[in-house]
């Protein structure tokens, strides 16, 4: 056992020695690399690592941290109970809009692939434009406006759907399920460029070896020949997708208002920066900063690892 | 005669062959029109508010109440953006200052970030050194959770170092952005190493090899990081950074002026017009070279 330990720690230091060789050798990369390091280490990971030590602590800026150990965890989850409620809406704006957006990006960038050329890049325009447009999304409070003018409470009411307006984003039952609405408009962003440009590339020659081996429809191109071409492209989607859906709260915060009544439409974003920029309580504000950071990172890693056995 | 008749059917056969050959195989008519159908469906969804926006902003005030609405202006007119310019000019800081602080803020920060993820890019794409792998893993792990989550102790770190409502404050932390280095890296990863070899055998050295060799050769990736930078600075409001009236940034001012009530409807659709045109007037022109930088994207394990 002593024999195999000291082995192990002369092949470690051994191969530290040639790592630090090269190195050596190499320092024309570090400074090329260094200018980019350094900002990133300093405005993301240390972050990181700042928001973990400030959750164990008490702090507001103006005086010193004071250490108070797991009790701001403590307090958010049995004393918080907005906290809760910001749990619970964030979950379940994720799962649905994230899988569902994941699914739309994919679906019509797999659809749009086979028009021809000019018409492709249209509609990869119309598509993707919904998530550039800046704030465009407030456009939506127009049409979801409580009184009887708004656009779809008067053809609601025209209908005979209804026969009082309904205030959409004033009655908790409605806020969600809208801001959900909207950020699925939204939801083709970055990750549906990726699709749209991976689908371009996947090798023409493998679909006609897949006609060859009997592949009769396109859905069985699709999943026989196209997912498994497609990995990379779906992992990174995947990442996109999931950072958005775990981030939400411009949508929330221009439709619903900020707080929202009853805190109905209350993500963990906003409620960080409740605590983080109107109360300055730094310490509990980073605490569920850490909280979102691990959920955001594990959510990512089961992802990936279930998306790795896709058409095997 | 049968001979001349044999060699009419080949050539007739060689003239139908690319006729039949332009259907795919394993497509059916029915569902390519149910298809396209559909798609049109679609297209016209996520268009309708666009469209809609850009119609109110040019709206006169009367048509913008009218009841039932009506989808595109009767009688379009251009009053909306005139009257935000006189509300602009109005204000206590003027609107070139604002325009000028979002377009220091975007050109600066986006320069920035070119310059400086294009150069760790190019390290880590074509050498190998110690490291390089778990920092490029790193930086994926990075993209992984929202600005949001490291908001906070950003704001600290800020602060101690003075930046706190001044323009670095938004400018230097868009340099370190994880998306745009890690699109540059897989791109880079692209380019043949035998274009640097061939450099270097003719004695130029790595800075030439990169600002003369590879950085002309990953022009499509400078759009993509562009366009992703400048949608990230453009619409950044910027409001928890910065305090000073003076130093706001357009957005911010275009949304207190919409955020003015029943009065300011027509001068808010002409804000949600102008914060919306730029980040979509330079998508539409750089659309294939941001498609041709998203093909080498792809997350690999």
């Amino acid at each position: 056992m002593k024999e195999f330990f000291e082995r192990y720690v002369k092949l470690r230091k051994y191969n530290a020695q040639i790592a630090w060789k090269k190195a050596k050798r190499s320092k024309m990369c570090y400074a090329f690399l260094a200018p980019y390091a350094v900002l990133f280490a300093m405005f993301f990971i240390f972050p990181v690592v700042a928001s973990i030590y400030f959750s164990f602590t008490y702090y507001n800026i103006l005086e010193a941290p004071r250490f108070i150990g797991l009790q701001n965890y403590i307090s958010l989850v049995l004393e918080d109970d907005i906290f809760l409620t910001s749990i619970k809406n964030t979950f379940m704006i994720a799962i649905i809009t994230g899988p569902l957006g994941y699914i739309m990006s994919f679906l019509f960038a797999w659809l749009i692939n086979e028009l021809p050329r000019w018409v492709r890049s249209v509609a990869v325009i119309v598509f993707y434009a919904p998530s550039i447009a800046g704030n465009c999304y407030v456009i939506f409070s127009v049409f979801f406006r409580g009184d009887p003018y708004g656009y779809v409470n008067a053809f609601l009411m025209n209908t005979g759907i209804i026969d009082a307006p309904i205030l959409w984003l004033i009655n908790p039952t409605y806020m969600l399920p809208i801001c959900m609405l909207v950020i699925l408009w939204m939801s083709l962003g970055t990750g549906f460029l990726s699709f749209v440009a991976g689908l371009q590339g996947v090798d023409k020659s493998q679909f006609e070896a897949g006609y060859m081996d009997g592949i009769k429809n396109r859905w069985q191109e699709l999943w026989y020949i196209t997912l498994p071409n497609m990995k990379p492209m779906l992992m990174f989607g995947a990442v996109m997708s999931i950072t958005q859906a775990f981030g939400v709260c411009d949508v929330t915060m221009a439709l619903c208002g900020y707080p929202s009544t009853d805190y109905a439409a209350r993500t963990i974003v906003t409620h960080l920066f409740d605590y983080g920029y109107s109360r300055f309580e730094m310490g509990y504000a980073c605490s569920i900063a850490t909280v979102l950071f691990l959920m955001m990172i594990l959510c990512n890693k089961a992802i990936q690892a279930l998306l790795r056995r896709v058409g095997t | 005669m049968s001979k001349n008749k044999a060699k009419k059917e080949v050539q007739e056969k060689e003239y139908r062959k690319p006729l039949i050959k332009k259907r795919k195989p394993n497509r059916s008519i029915a569902g390519d029109i149910a298809l396209y159908l559909f798609l049109t469906l679609v297209a016209f969804v996520m268009a309708f508010p666009i469209i809609y926006a850009v119609s109110s902003a040019l709206k006169p005030l009367d048509e913008l109440f009218k009841f039932p609405p009506t989808i595109f202006a009767q009688h379009p007119t251009l009053d909306n953006f005139s009257d935000l310019f006189i509300t602009m000019g109005k204000s206590w800081v003027t609107f070139s200052r604002y325009l000028f602080n979002t377009v220091f803020i975007t050109a600066v920060g986006t320069a920035g970030h070119l310059i400086i993820a294009s150069m760790g890019a190019f390290v880590l794409a074509k050498y190998e050194f110690p490291g390089a792998n778990t920092f490029f893993k790193v930086v994926t792990v990075a993209m992984m959770f929202t600005g949001y989550a490291t908001a906070i102790p950003n704001y600290i770190i800020l602060n101690k170092l003075g930046w706190i409502d001044t323009y670095w404050a938004i400018i230097i932390p868009a340099f370190a952005s994880p998306m745009g280095f890690f699109l540059m890296k897989q791109f880079m990863e692209g380019l043949p190493t035998s274009l640097i070899e061939a450099a270097k055998i003719d004695g130029a050295n790595e800075w030439k090899v990169f600002s003369g060799i590879v950085m002309p050769n990953v022009k499509p990736a400078w759009m993509t990081l562009i366009i992703f930078s400048v949608q990230a600075l453009w619409n950044n409001k910027a409001s928890t950074y910065i305090y000073s009236e003076e130093r706001k940034t357009l957005v911010y001012a275009l949304q207190q002026i919409q955020a003015g009530g029943i009065a300011r409807t027509g001068q808010g659709a002409a804000v949600l017009v102008v914060v919306m045109i730029v980040p979509i007037i330079i998508f539409v022109f750089s659309e294939s070279q941001i498609l041709e930088t998203m093909a080498s994207s792809g997350l690999k394990d």
